[in-house]
């Protein structure tokens, strides 16, 4: 395998332009992704590729890119629009819960609804409240919905490729923050199976559950309390919906300590379930409280101190592994 | 597609077939059988049927919360019908759907839809899979007055028209959004009007004439057949029953007597009974033949629903995931 480096948004490129090469169902939608590229620059030279029947530019107008989705995926299509910030979401919830999550099941069995949400999310780009928010916690929520949040360029390509393949509806959480970020990328063709988290580090002392941009937070904490002696292990699920409990209980077996990481609000977050998880499966393995760090119940301020402030540092993620070892 | 006199009275039969099918469900509500809500759809037959018939076997529909007359115009066997209204495992969705959620992928019912509206972008989505595909299917899309005002038909009329999609959005107006009249909640007179903010045709028809309906929907089908795009068909009709059968004195809260007795006399099905038998196609024994057959027929779907058995508990944990 080759030793190359590509950025997080090129993985996920590569990952479209691979599935639509290889399956002509597959094509994709959304506002500005066609002749501009998409606003993180993600779809850049796709259109050029497979034209613009394949890479469909669309008005402003997300209940109909989803709700489009949706049919064009019962009739057999495998759809892969994008959102342009999770912050868009709430503007097509309805086709995404009561349509694309519930149809299988409400009609029996008889539809698939084979579609891939890809949506970037996250705070540190000082847009402020409406273009920041991590939402991934609310489609957990969701039956009948997959929900992927990748942290690395790695784990980005394969994730896609997976879900792009995958006969329900996926919504792919891409971070803002991770677009550039360079990682070692296969030049082979690879799938990441959903539902399957990874060790990003191994350790002893604690273990520290961390999703999408925090994995990278949690694993700079965990260098730092290498030095102090205390050993971390960084385990991300990957997948959030269906999640790997099986990781989660085995690291925290192993450790003893949970410390959850994640970038969105704390109240009814993703970080309650994790926690949830642990306290009923595995309470006796547990030698202290569980910690959740995560961003303050407030919508994301603008001025940079607020805004840095409110979303999890590596500092807030080392005191709370201290605060329990 | 020419109406032969076997096709007019297939149509026929099918507008006997609906009113029979909902009185009994009305019945059944009555008797405490039928679990959940019910919306009939009496009263506009005409609709459903005079444009399914514009449609081939293999095109598609999206249908409504008041979607049982979609359904059995579109070819739905009764038996699982009925038997998904029931709420038993024979049904359509194995129980899991009901009244609001028949699908029957086979005869082109992609599924009807319990949110106002919501079907519209889904049914332009359709037809956009069927062009990518290079099909000649085209989506027929049923919806109500109420759905008129909502994002989801804005958002779906403008996609179907700026990537000219194969779809036809017919329009039920039954006057009432619940017990919200039309002329109080929509900003043009006739819904059709708004078919030229989105660059389509709009039609005004008699929703209780089914041959109007069906003439409108066939000029319809065949432009969106042809590749030229969608079109919009205002159906004025009116619903003889309550919004949801519960509804007191059938919606005497919001309309009058008044009202409701001169639409009745406007009944689509003995509208078109005596335009059948004006065109010398049917008569009275043969309609007593049809009734009769209609009765029987539902009669044996009641019979098979009853005696099916509701579904095993742990199918309620089937089918979330493909």
């Amino acid at each position: 395998m080759s030793s190359r480096e590509i950025t997080y948004a090129e993985a996920i490129r590569e990952a479209l332009r691979e599935e639509m090469a290889r399956d002509e169902r597959v094509f994709i939608l959304g506002e500005d992704v066609g002749v501009f590229g998409g606003i993180f620059g993600v779809t850049k030279g796709l259109l050029a590729e497979f034209g613009e029947e394949r890479v469909r530019d669309t008005p402003i107008s997300e209940l109909g890119i989803i709700g489009l989705s949706v049919g064009a995926a019962a009739v057999g299509m495998r759809p892969v629009p994008e959102i342009m910030f999770a912050d868009l979401l709430p503007l097509c919830m309805e086709q995404i819960v009561n349509q694309a999550a519930k149809m299988h099941y409400m009609f029996g069995g008889k539809i698939k609804i084979p579609i891939t949400i890809r949506v970037p999310q996250g705070a540190g780009r000082r847009t402020a409240a409406q273009h920041s928010q991590c939402l991934d916690a609310w489609f957990v929520h969701v039956p009948g919905l997959k929900v992927v949040a990748p942290s690395t360029p790695y784990d980005a390509k394969g994730l896609l490729k997976a879900s792009i393949r995958d006969d329900n509806p996926v919504i792919f959480f891409e971070h803002k923050m991770l677009y550039r970020m360079r990682g070692p990328v296969p030049e082979g063709e690879y799938l990441i199976p959903l539902g399957r988290a990874d060790v990003k580090r191994e350790g002893s002392d604690a273990t520290i559950v961390a999703t999408s941009l925090m994995v990278h937070r949690a694993l700079e904490a965990a260098a730092e309390l290498a030095g102090e002696g205390i050993s971390v292990e960084v385990i991300d699920p990957r997948t959030l919906s269906p999640l790997d409990r099986g990781a989660i209980l085995g690291s925290v077996r192993k450790t003893g300590r949970l410390i959850i990481a994640e970038e969105a609000c704390r109240t009814g977050g993703f970080g309650a379930e994790v926690a949830a998880i642990a306290a009923e499966e595995a309470i006796d393995a547990l030698d202290a409280p569980i910690r959740r760090v995560a961003a303050f119940d407030v919508p994301i301020p603008f001025s940079p101190p607020l805004e840095d402030y409110v979303i999890p540092d590596k500092k807030r993620i080392i005191e709370a592994v201290r605060s329990v070892v | 597609m020419e109406l032969d006199r076997e096709k007019l009275l297939e149509m026929y039969r099918k507008m006997v077939t609906i009113r029979r099918f909902e009185e009994k469900v009305a019945e059944l509500n009555a008797r405490g059988v039928f679990p959940g809500l019910a919306h009939l759809y009496i009263g506009e037959e005409a609709v459903a049927v005079g444009a399914c018939s514009a449609l081939r076997a293999d095109d598609l529909i999206t249908s409504t919360h008041r979607g049982h007359g979609h359904c059995i115009a579109k070819g739905c066997d009764l038996k699982p019908m009925m038997a998904e209204l029931l709420g038993r495992y024979t049904g359509y969705c194995k129980g899991k759907g009901g009244s609001m959620h028949i699908c029957d992928f086979d005869r082109g019912i992609l599924g009807a839809n319990g949110i106002v509206g919501s079907n519209i972008p889904i049914a332009a989505g359709a037809a956009l899979g069927i062009k990518m595909m290079r099909q000649d299917r085209v989506v027929l899309c049923f919806f109500g007055d109420g759905a008129s005002n909502g994002g989801s038909f804005h958002e779906g009329l403008n996609f179907a028209s700026i990537w000219k999609l194969p779809v036809v959005f017919v329009c039920e107006h039954n006057m009432y959004a619940i017990s919200m009249p039309t002329k109080k909640s929509t900003s043009v007179a006739n819904i059709a009007d708004r078919a030229s903010a989105y660059g389509m045709p709009g039609e005004v028809v008699d929703g209780q004439d089914v041959l109007a309906v069906y003439e409108a929907a066939r000029r319809a089908v065949a432009r969106a057949r042809r590749g030229d795009g969608p079109s919009l068909l205002e159906c004025k009709t009116y619903r003889f029953r309550g919004h949801h059968e519960g509804d007191p004195g059938r919606g005497t809260t919001y309309r009058s007597r008044e009202e409701m007795e001169l639409w009745e006399a406007r009944c689509p099905i003995r509208l078109f009974k005596a335009k059948l038998a004006q065109m010398g196609i049917l008569d009275e024994e043969l309609a007593k033949g049809i009734e009769e057959e209609v009765s029987r027929a539902i009669e044996e779907a009641v019979e098979f629903a009853m005696a099916s058995p509701f579904p095993p508990l742990e199918s309620a944990l089937e089918d979330v995931y493909a």
